[in-house]
């Protein structure tokens, strides 16, 4: 089974447009696609391929990783409930263009995980309903799992009326 | 002059008489947020039974309560819904930080966590830990009640009502239709922030 996707993403787009991984250790199978086409072949995944549940959106910051070519890896991982067989799809951004198709047409999962990697680096999500932060307040500045953000904040965290007794 | 007194009669100050009630009687607002407020469970279960001292009627209005124990770590999205809620609180009140979170940040030196909610509220007292045992929050509530006995009633902060009021209403900033406080807009760049602790 797992052999028969591979097949159909060669037969619909090609051998050279993606690459593919394994992790012998973790069993962890990975393909690499563009970003521009990142939509196209998560909707030919589900549909044609049958990965019906969309696991987890997430993404990493490669400033300064070792031997990093690009900024930023959006990783989307996805199964397909009924063979049990697992996918992670994995495409790389880089500034000043960090927008992608959203998957929300696709799963209605994925709202709120895009919404986080929203939230925490600044992905823009192209056609996602309700594109706002999630975990943090609205009126945050910035985007903290950067790895250009200061651990310690850039005084967020201070920035707040001082309630004595005489106030209160 | 001798003023004779009779027998069963004790002589006291109403204040000392008014401190002696409330110290016994402390309405904790549990405000739980981590794993502290496992142990504030505990402490008000039956193997440590924090009745033992008076302070077992725990509300979660804070119209109803005197005592605030901040258990956990407070995030700078939570804090102005603590403070908000520490308004709310009648006179008299008090407030126990309890553990490392609520009294320094603890581990969580990051963007987010408020290091210690003493730079923003006032805490009467603090239990270290990581998190504190029941025992240690049951010290804690007995040294509060001598801190209140000592103390008493004599400023009556709780009497001077009128002029108050509009105080903490113009603090909380509350707008029309809303229910929560808004919180300030985040200039960033420290504008804010204390120059002296980090």
């Amino acid at each position: 089974m797992a052999t028969q996707t591979l097949d159909k993403l060669k037969a619909r787009f090609g051998e050279l447009a993606w690459t593919y991984s394994e992790n012998a250790a973790s069993g962890n199978r990975r393909i690499v696609v563009p970003a521009d086409q990142l939509a196209a072949y998560l909707e030919y995944l589900k549909v044609e391929c049958g990965f019906d549940l969309l696991v987890d959106v997430t993404c990493v910051d490669y400033l300064h990783y070792r031997g990093a070519k690009d900024r930023f890896g959006l990783v989307y991982c996805l199964a397909n409930t009924i063979s049990g067989e697992r996918l992670i799809v994995r495409c790389f951004l880089n500034e000043p263009d960090l927008t992608v198709r959203s998957a929300v047409p696709l799963w209605e999962g994925a709202n709120w995980m895009e919404r986080e990697v929203y939230d925490m680096f600044g992905i823009m999500f192209e056609g996602h309903p309700d594109l706002r932060r999630i975990l943090l307040p609205d009126e945050f500045a910035g985007f903290p799992l950067r790895k250009d953000y200061p651990l310690r904040g850039r005084g967020e965290r201070h920035n707040f009326e001082r309630i004595t007794r005489e106030k209160s | 002059m001798d003023v004779e007194v009779p027998e069963n009669v004790v002589v006291g100050k109403l204040d000392a008489l008014a401190s002696w009630c409330r110290k016994n009687s402390l309405w904790p607002m549990p405000f739980a947020t981590a794993c502290c407020g496992i142990e504030l469970m505990a402490t008000g279960a039956s193997r440590h039974d924090v009745a033992r001292f008076g302070a077992e009627v725990f509300r979660f209005s804070p119209r109803q309560c005197d005592l605030m124990i901040v258990a956990g770590r407070v995030v700078m999205k939570m804090l102005p819904v603590l403070q908000r809620i520490w308004l709310q609180m009648p006179e008299p009140k008090w407030c126990i930080s309890m553990g490392a979170c609520a009294s320094t940040g603890g581990v969580f030196d990051t963007y987010s966590v408020v290091q210690g909610i003493d730079r923003f509220m006032p805490v009467d007292m603090y239990v270290p830990g990581c998190p504190p045992r029941p025992e240690q929050l049951i010290q804690a509530i007995i040294d509060l009640q001598d801190k209140i006995q000592r103390e008493g009633t004599l400023n009556a902060r709780e009497f001077l009502t009128p002029q108050r009021q509009s105080e903490k209403r113009a603090l909380l900033q509350i707008l029309p239709g809303e229910t929560v406080p808004r919180p300030k807009p985040l200039e960033i760049g420290l504008a804010g922030a204390p120059s002296s602790r980090n």
